[in-house]
């Protein structure tokens, strides 16, 4: 039979995703081959078919529709015409992405040894070849063909029984899947690692708590304390092909609240670490909140950006931060070029010379509770920033005016439970049910957008209550966005104006991201438990 | 449900040989009574798995015999009106869901087997393990940890009987002629997903096709005459020591 004489013939591959697609990405903006669309994490599109003037014509095409009802905080990856996502906590789905309609799907039933601190999510994956890569929330890294959505390896990378378990997204460098733990409110030591595409095997692994391998950043933990540090390292770094270099954030130190038993800076705890992508190895570090006291984890996307500093070029790294302010290094040397705060915050009264920040008397959780500015959710989080080249600025998702009363307690290490040293009490920020109803200081989410260069802010889109979602922007100079109210919003990225929304009726835990095919640009965005994807009126 | 009802329907309809052994006769029942809340492979409800032979408030076929026609008051067990015949042989077919490598008939030899699935038997031409093969068949990595030895030899010998819904073929032709042949994925009112002989995943709206044929035969050729009964047995415990990536 004809069928049968076709399947004789030798298959031929389509175009595989090679590590060389991945480094020019803007060479293809019709794909999304990465968490942030590129390596250098700056979530910017070349697409600019929807534009201003068009953009109020954008009508919805598809909804894929979760079975779970978990947050979904799926980034997807286009390739080709074809969608890959994931759907909480680790149900990956292959999708036509001009129709919604399933090619595939591979659930993963994780260990009931997970633990989770923050939901059972996943926020998405990475390619190479074609092979997928999926982090799991019991500790686990899986290799997914992506024609057939068949396993091909499936490693341990953390113990679930202690609280290891892996949320964002994979970064791909060369033949190695790099991926960071979390756990940083169970006493996990936390760490970041790079394991072989084709087998699984661990290539290299950088502790984010220095130990006995690192004696001098150990001795910034007192007495066993780094045995337990924390300092996860839950989503996606950044690559810079020209020094081969992968940026990385890493979390709060443990126990979250209460510092007493961690006397020292806690190395290498709330930083950008700067790593030989080949070998693992610290070429630099810069902590952000030394001695942290209240959760703020310095998981945000490292945005790479190559433009003039002071009239010299200069390869930049550009951060918002959690704990309320935004900073500029230099990513070859680490050096700290500026600094400035973006939202409310007290816990420092400023950063010295070398940014590192002045703490503020008496602003530490004590047994009674201190009120502290930003609260334990930050003035940005893991939500991705975005940087467009054409307007030359950085756009975070905020929260503005968060409050909460800090108190710590004392707390022994179990292992496999949680190790928080306090309780977080009467923030001023996010719902609590199905309605809102902020009162005058209530703290409010906003797209912010910063002028890097000068630490200025140029223009605020307020909401009235908070954001979770990540930003786009796009050579049209649009940026979409949304937050927990669940309105999917264009912007005018030049100056805030607001040109579009959609009422998608759930919260936006995820980052907008955008493809083409055939020549028509699509914008998705996960809303709720759906994913919504919009394009233009025919 | 458009989808289960077919596939039930496409099992009752395969006739039961005369004097079938009790295991053939429970297939279908199990798919009618049982697979809707158990699934495919006797997994879905939590504490239960028909699979790895673990039974929550059963261990003899008495027992589960009384629990299929009595139901489990009180829990999503249902009772039936099934006759003690059609019971004894749905219990069967339970226990054949639980099978190794060990209780393989004429228990082979797996090293010897994987030699014929790669040389002689040319298997890798459609089929996939580990990483290596076409993708155009289904990926059989795990196939061991999804089906007992009795299946594989069925599928070996009758591909036709074997061959599960979501693995058949099917060809389309567009409006401008182009016949595209694969493996259906999925399919609805208005669309059709496969996988093509290029290996590529594709999707189709049904406006822009002149013609759909799903192929209700395997192009799998049947191995009754290809292999040895002893070459037959190898392949299968090779087959069943197929338990995937974890």
């Amino acid at each position: 039979m004809k069928i049968q004489t076709l399947l004789l013939v030798p298959a031929l591959l389509s175009a595989q995703v090679s590590f060389d697609r991945l480094l020019h990405t803007d060479k293809e903006p019709q794909n999304w081959l990465t968490y942030s669309g590129s390596v250098n994490g700056q979530r910017y599109s070349a697409l600019d078919k929807i534009n201003p003037q068009n953009v109020r014509n954008l009508e919805l095409k598809w909804v894929f529709q979760a079975r779970s009802l978990e947050k979904f905080e799926t980034t997807p990856l286009v390739v080709d015409g074809v969608m890959y996502m994931t759907e909480a906590p680790n149900h990956v789905f292959a999708l036509d992405a001009k129709t919604g309609r399933i090619f595939w799907d591979y659930d993963y039933r994780a260990s009931k040894d997970a633990r989770v601190c923050c939901g059972s999510v996943n926020r998405g994956l990475a390619i190479l070849g074609d092979t997928l890569f999926m982090g799991t929330i019991d500790g686990r890294l899986i290799a997914i063909d992506s024609k057939s959505g068949k396993p091909v390896w499936n490693i341990e990378a953390g113990d679930p029984k202690l609280g290891y378990s892996i949320t964002h997204a994979p970064l791909v460098v060369k033949d190695k899947v790099v991926v960071g733990v979390a756990g940083g409110e169970y006493g996990i030591r936390g760490f970041i690692a790079a394991y072989d595409a084709k087998t699984g095997k661990e290539a290299w692994r950088f502790y984010t708590v220095a130990g006995p391998e690192d004696p001098k950043a150990q001795k910034t933990w007192d007495g066993d304390s780094w045995k337990n540090g924390g300092a996860p390292a839950w989503l996606t770094g950044s690559y810079d092909p020209s020094s081969n270099t992968i940026y990385w954030g890493t979390g709060n130190p443990g126990p979250d609240w209460n510092g007493d038993d961690r006397a020292g800076d806690n190395l290498y705890s709330d930083s950008a670490v700067a790593l030989d992508a080949d070998t693992g190895k610290l070429k630099w570090h810069f902590q952000f909140t030394p001695h942290d006291e209240f959760d703020y984890d310095a998981v945000q996307i490292p945005v790479l950006v190559d433009a003039n500093w002071q009239g010299k070029p200069r390869k930049l790294l550009m951060w918002a931060n959690r704990n309320a302010f935004f900073y500029v290094f230099d990513r070859e040397t680490g050096k700290f070029l500026s600094g400035t705060p973006f939202a409310k915050e007290n816990w420092a009264i400023g950063l010295d010379e070398a940014g590192r920040p002045m703490r503020a008397p008496n602003m530490s959780p004590t047994p009674a509770g201190t009120l502290i500015y930003p609260n334990l959710f930050g003035a940005t989080n893991w939500y991705s920033p975005s940087y467009s080249p054409r307007t030359q600025l950085f756009y975070i998702p905020s929260w503005q005016d968060s409050n909460m009363v800090m108190a710590k307690m004392q707390q022994k290490y179990v292992p496999g439970q949680r190790y928080t040293g306090g309780l977080p009490r009467a923030a001023n920020a996010g719902r609590r049910g199905t309605r809102n109803t902020p009162v005058e200081d209530s703290a409010y989410g906003s797209i912010l957008a910063m002028d890097p260069f000068t630490g200025k802010k140029k223009w605020e889109f307020k909401m009235s209550d908070v954001t979770d979602s990540g930003i786009l922007t796009t050579a049209s100079d649009l940026l979409f966005a949304g937050g927990r109210e669940g309105y999917f919003y264009a912007l005018d990225a030049r100056n805030g104006t607001e040109l579009w929304r959609a009422s998608l009726g759930g919260q936006m835990e995820a980052g907008p991201m955008t493809y083409a095919i055939d020549g028509k640009q699509y914008v998705t965005i996960a809303s709720g438990s759906s994913l919504f994807t919009f394009a233009l009126k025919e | 449900m458009i989808y289960r009802g077919a596939f039930v329907t496409a099992l009752l309809l395969w006739s039961l040989p005369a004097g079938a052994q009790s295991v053939d006769a429970g297939g279908p029942l199990y798919r009618v009574h049982c697979y809707p809340c158990h699934g495919q492979e006797g997994e879905s409800v939590p504490g239960v798995s028909f699979r790895s032979g673990q039974y929550r408030r059963a261990s003899t076929d008495e027992e589960l015999s009384r629990i299929i026609l009595g139901g489990i008051p009180g829990t999503g067990m249902p009772p039936t009106n099934l006759s003690a015949d059609e019971r004894r042989n749905l219990v069967a077919y339970l226990r054949s869901m639980h099978s190794t490598g060990e209780s393989a008939k004429g228990a082979g030899d797996a090293a010897r087997g994987m030699a014929i699935f790669d040389g002689k038997g040319a298997c890798l031409n459609c089929h996939r393990v580990r990483g290596k093969g076409s993708r155009m068949g289904p990926d059989l990595s795990d196939v061991g940890a999804l089906r007992n030895a009795a299946y594989l030899e069925k599928a070996l010998t009758d591909p036709n009987d074997a061959i599960a819904p979501a693995n058949r073929f099917v060809r389309v032709v567009t409006k401008d002629g182009t016949a595209i042949s694969g493996r259906r994925l999925n399919e609805d009112t208005h669309t059709i997903q496969l996988i093509d002989e290029k290996e590529r995943l594709v999707s189709l709206n049904r406006s822009e096709l002149r013609e759909v044929v799903l192929v209700k035969t395997s192009p799998m050729p049947g191995y009754r005459e290809k292999l040895s009964a002893q070459e037959m047995t190898d392949v299968v415990s090779y087959l069943l020591s197929l338990k995937g990536s974890q």
